[in-house]
């Protein structure tokens, strides 16, 4: 309101004395730039609300008139979350394991398909690569139901191995298209070259090939990452058993084991942030591939 | 020399190389969504009935349970629900995106990146995370929303259940998909106008155009291919819309008014075991995203090609 105010008196002035255009079009950008303030302080609320709840005691989240700094922190949320009995280590363990298991498989099964589809043309690699992004948008609620009754009839539920798999299956398709990039950016001249200087075939790979293509397996790997620690729907139909619960599953069935005695919303915030930091944090490192992966076909036009 | 160029060269172009390096890709496509596309095929023409929940073998069922798609009136409803919904969600998270990136455009370059990190911090955030922040910001009890609602004087907030009734249900269920979909959007469009020449702006403006003349006449045409894509996907990603609505249905909402497709399925496989009917809806689903990816699919093959 203040800072409205303030704008608009010199605006009078400096139209006066400048050129008429610019004096409106710099205090206009000032107003804007206030604008955008505000926008970014409604998205990053949400965000911010949760990790402030976390270190507020429970007493004072249920007080009628809420405190929007955090006047009262305290660790014990978390506390009490990563003690024993919360059930946090169990999920977390599972959530790991199933994680890196996919991080793995997409690593080793995209990368071989990357190489395959950017360095060869061979007889059947258009259609492959166009069921390739067909299959890149399929939604996993269109499946679940039969990724659940196959899982239960090969005995896999709850199983690490058969959710890996789901998820590699789900995530390997835009991993192929996102290293494919990568792969295509790393000349075979130059690995040519190195074979030519002495080096053998899997030498030049490994010492020239691979450290040029580390961004793009780092940011599959996160890409994977990400999908996998995030995934809900095919994790709650194929890991009915509390003991397997992964972290999203786990989150769910706490908050609805606190509500029966009136939410603990201090816990359940504290909850939501454990799962969520780290994950933004690595979000950060990958973002910009991912924008320019889904729509680089449309910005170069 | 030529030979020892020429000779690893040729074998690398060996043509069962390739086919051996998809196997792997390709074997984890078939267990993982191969198999159940075929399973969901076959049982999608079986009648799952009181018989086949005393064990019997399913009976063959043609397009039955295709038809009670659009026959059942629960069916059908959801359909309807879904389609509006996505639709809604899409245009709503669009225009929004649209108008965050263009005033990320405006803003000064350090507003700009305050900008750009709130809006990573929303994309970045788990599903499952957002919706139980926004449950908790829409708590009927100490939720901070009716809070500030009571506070600026709507007192018939005081203690409003926004999860209880359908219409205010989705609301809320919109607001997480749009503020959840909006970076994505907003940074897409972004990147696109910063394709945009400044000079070009400039020889425009001093020929005489105004601010809203740029915008429909340089920056939304140079935009439109962005937009077109951002927009498919959108409709695609919210047609999918399961874990949301699950999650906030946790808090006690009508069920059967508040299911969209997925948790329409969910609920036929899991809760009915109505396996054929599930199996229908799901390549209703399917074949819904193929026709509709269509297009985006064609703009990524001719980058391929390229």
């Amino acid at each position: 309101m203040t800072a409205t105010a303030t704008a608009t008196a010199p605006r009078t002035t400096a139209a006066a004395t400048t050129r008429r255009s610019w004096g409106p079009r710099r205090l206009g950008k000032w107003g804007i730039s206030l604008v955008g303030l505000v926008v970014a302080a409604i998205w990053a609320f949400p965000v911010y609300w949760m990790v402030l709840s976390a270190f507020t005691p429970n007493a004072y989240l249920r007080a009628t008139t809420p405190s929007f700094l955090p006047t009262h922190a305290t660790i014990s949320s978390f506390r009490t979350l990563l003690g024993a009995g919360s059930g946090f280590w169990t999920a977390l363990r599972m959530s790991l394991s199933i994680t890196l298991t996919t991080v793995v498989l997409v690593l080793v099964f995209a990368f071989l398909g990357a190489l395959a589809i950017s360095r060869f043309r061979f007889r059947g690699r258009k259609a492959f690569v166009l069921a390739v992004l067909f299959i890149q948008m399929l939604p996993a609620e269109g499946l679940f139901i039969a990724q659940y009754k196959m899982l239960s009839s090969a005995g896999l539920l709850n199983n690490v191995i058969g959710v890996s798999v789901l998820y590699t299956a789900a995530v390997i398709p835009f991993t192929i298209w996102m290293l494919r990039g990568f792969v295509a950016g790393v000349p075979a001249e130059l690995e040519e070259a190195a074979m030519v200087d002495g080096l053998s075939r899997s030498q030049a790979f490994i010492r020239i090939t691979l450290p040029l293509l580390a961004p793009g397996l780092v940011a599959s790997g996160v890409y994977a990452f990400l999908q996998a620690w995030n995934e809900f729907t095919i994790a709650l139909v194929a890991l009915p058993a509390q003991s397997s619960q992964t972290l999203p599953l786990w989150l769910r069935g706490f908050m609805a084991a606190s509500a029966s005695r009136g939410v603990d919303w201090a816990q359940v915030m504290a909850a939501s942030s454990l799962i969520a930091l780290p994950v933004i944090i690595f979000f950060l490192f990958v973002q910009g591939r991912m924008t320019s992966g889904l729509v680089s076909g449309a910005v170069k036009g | 020399m030529a030979t020892t160029v020429g000779a690893p060269a040729r074998q690398r172009r060996k043509p069962v190389t390739p086919y051996l390096l998809l196997i792997p890709a390709v074997a984890a496509l078939l267990l993982g969504l191969g198999y159940p596309v075929y399973w969901q095929i076959v049982t999608s023409f079986q009648k799952f009935g009181l018989a086949q929940q005393f064990g019997q073998p399913p009976t063959f069922a043609g397009l039955d349970n295709y038809a009670r798609i659009f026959s059942d009136s629960d069916a059908f409803a959801v359909v309807v629900r879904s389609i509006i919904f996505c639709l809604v969600n899409a245009l709503i998270t669009v225009v929004v995106g649209l108008l965050v990136a263009l005033l990320m455009r405006a803003v000064h370059g350090w507003v700009k990146i305050v900008v750009q990190i709130a809006m990573l911090l929303a994309w970045a955030t788990p599903v499952i995370a957002a919706v139980t922040v926004f449950r908790w910001l829409f708590d009927d009890r100490s939720g901070v929303v009716n809070y500030l609602l009571v506070k600026i004087g709507l007192t018939s907030y005081q203690g409003h259940a926004w999860l209880a009734t359908p219409m205010s249900f989705f609301f809320v269920a919109t607001l997480i998909i749009v503020w959840m979909s909006v970076p994505f959007v907003a940074l897409s469009l972004f990147a696109g106008l910063t394709q945009v020449n400044d000079e070009l702006i400039e020889a425009a403006r001093i020929d005489g155009a105004t601010n809203g003349q740029i915008l429909w006449r340089i920056l939304m045409p140079l935009v439109r291919p962005v937009l077109a894509i951002v927009l498919l996907l959108q409709i695609i990603w919210d047609l999918r819309v399961f874990a949301q609505i699950r999650l906030l249905q946790d808090a006690g909402a009508p069920v059967s008014e508040t299911n969209l497709l997925g948790n329409f399925i969910y609920e036929l496989g899991m809760a009915r075991n109505n396996f054929g009917g599930a199996a229908a809806v799901s390549i209703f689903v399917l074949v819904l995203t193929i026709v509709l990816s269509a297009p985006y699919v064609r703009s990524l093959m001719k980058e391929d090609e390229s």
